[in-house]
């Protein structure tokens, strides 16, 4: 579905990304693991347009989007949810989720999507009418997630879902991702939290100083030597 | 007491030209943190479009009103396309600077078109020349209509701004501006259609000042210009209902010093009152630091 090659990103004279390469299939979940300022958030934002690449390339279902703007890859089916969850904190919890459905006109459809992720997160319709920025992070990143699914995203990224929240709702994000996941959705996820984000990947890659070092399924990776040293603490 | 109702009055009016043009300042700064130092001049522009439709084209006052605004806001978003838009990565200070060009760029630009002369408003005759007279008090039909008519856009601005789609855009935008792209909006759109609401807003402002004072010149937007980002700064830069209420306070304050004080201080007053609220009180009256939890 979403195919990387040989991207590479620079920030002035620092070269963040160096030849990356990496594909998501229909359906999977597919992690990408590594320390602070190894490119894993770059290589999102390169995907989702925020960023343009010096250059390789970026396919989405074949076709080329490489240089297609961040919100016509809205339209094309990709949905981001930023690192640090960035809800807009001076709307309401309302007018969050529904600008996550701005390029969409189905009023109808809309309605029954919003009821959907209230479903999902009972707590944000609790809170619908309460400004964003009081939310606690887990309320917040609910929202971020369920703001996200209001475009009906062919393919979500998720940028460290479970930074700063309390162990409790690490679990609740995860097992909401990977429900998500069943319900249809492919996932590229990146954490830093590398035992619960393999346990849930179908894929993960490694990303060490810009470059894919090693790449297997979820499984192979929690069995590899080297990811228990570096990531798992053992 | 009547006085001071009197100069309550005046003061409403003058306020309400101020918090018309403040409205683009700080929907511009929220959006793009630019001073747009060249929006005065638009303000300005406005009030040669409305003098033009109501001498050589004859029209009546409202025609002329929708005529400048709609001008203003087609020449606020080419000079957004021409002058910010390709400095959108660069430093605030070159975009700060561009502005500065583009104001003395308006202003000199329409010298060499129209003249540095004076230019008289066409004596308004009618219903609008009518007069109130409570006792010693007096308020004309033109005060009247100056703060009907910023009350009705001000309505239809916050209508557009809390209901519509675009609306929340630039809300999202002037919040975040990638996480505005995530959710698929066009910030560029957007952004340009800040200056139009902003740049219609002032060209009212500069049509009601003409019929209001009668007399306009290509220099007339420095002053209410700079006193208009007090008022924006003074509510609390970045939120639209502060710049009505600097706006306001800013026309009432000026009509008072004149009134009670030495017409002398009106401006020195004004801007001592920017040196004070950033030195107590610097996000302005209604300016609070959202902290975001984490």
């Amino acid at each position: 579905m979403l195919e990387i090659n040989n991207i590479n990103v620079h920030f002035g004279v620092i070269h963040a990304l160096k030849d990356v390469s990496l594909t998501v299939n229909e359906g999977e979940i597919v992690t990408l693991l590594g320390a602070n300022g190894a490119g894993k958030t770059t290589t999102l934002r390169t995907a989702s347009g925020l960023k343009k690449p010096t250059d390789g390339n970026i396919l989405l279902n074949g076709k080329d989007i490489t240089q297609t703007s961040a919100q016509e890859r809205v339209k094309m089916g990709i949905s981001h949810v930023p690192e640090g969850r960035r809800v807009f904190p001076a709307m309401t919890v309302l007018e969050n989720l529904e600008l996550g459905a701005y390029l969409r006109r189905d009023r109808a459809e809309i309605n029954k999507d919003l009821k959907m992720v209230y479903d999902r997160f009972p707590i944000l319709y609790d809170r619908k009418k309460q400004s964003a920025g009081t939310l606690s992070g887990g309320e917040q990143q609910m929202l971020a997630i369920g703001r996200a699914l209001m475009s009906r995203p062919k393919i979500l990224f998720l940028d460290e879902p479970s930074m700063g929240l309390a162990p409790l709702l690490v679990q609740e994000i995860f097992s909401i991702i990977k429900d998500i996941n069943e319900t249809g959705t492919t996932i590229l996820l990146v954490e830093q939290n590398a035992s619960m984000a393999l346990q849930i990947a179908h894929r993960a890659y490694v990303l060490e100083t810009g470059s894919i070092v090693l790449s297997g399924t979820g499984s192979e990776l929690m069995q590899s030597e080297d990811i228990r040293k570096a990531y798992l603490g053992g | 007491m009547e006085q001071l109702i009197q100069q309550i009055i005046n003061g409403i009016s003058l306020g309400s030209i101020y918090a018309l043009i403040a409205l683009g300042y700080t929907m511009v700064y929220g959006i793009i943190k630019l001073i747009n130092f060249a929006h005065g001049d638009i303000y300005m522009l406005g009030a040669y479009i409305g003098y033009f439709c109501m001498t050589t084209l004859k029209l009546g006052f409202l025609p002329s009103l929708i005529a400048a605004m709609l001008i203003c806001t087609l020449i606020g978003m080419a000079v957004e396309k021409i002058a910010y838009k390709p400095l959108r990565n660069a430093t605030r200070i070159a975009v700060l600077i561009t502005a500065i060009g583009v104001s003395l760029f308006i202003e000199y630009g329409t010298m060499f078109f129209v003249g540095a002369g004076v230019r008289t408003y066409p004596e308004i005759t009618g219903l609008l020349a009518k007069r109130f007279q409570f006792g010693s008090m007096v308020v004309s039909m033109q005060q009247i209509m100056i703060v009907a008519t910023t009350i009705v856009l001000m309505t239809i601005l916050q209508i557009i701004v809390r209901k519509t789609r675009i609306g929340k855009a630039m809300r999202a935008v002037s919040l975040d501006k990638d996480a505005a792209q995530l959710m698929g909006i066009n910030v560029n759109t957007t952004i340009s259609f800040t200056f139009a609401l902003g740049s219609a807003l002032a060209g009212a402002a500069g049509i009601l000042v003409g019929v209001y004072y009668n007399s306009i010149n290509p220099l007339m937007g420095v002053m209410p210009g700079l006193k208009a980002f007090v008022a924006a700064v003074l509510g609390g830069i970045g939120i639209i209902p502060g710049a009505m209420i600097g706006g306001y306070l800013i026309g009432i304050v000026e009509v008072f010093v004149s009134g009670y004080g030495s017409s002398m201080y009106r401006e020195a007053v004004v801007f001592a009152i920017l040196i004070l609220i950033l030195i107590v009180k610097p996000a302005g009256i209604l300016g609070k630091n959202i902290r975001e939890k984490v």
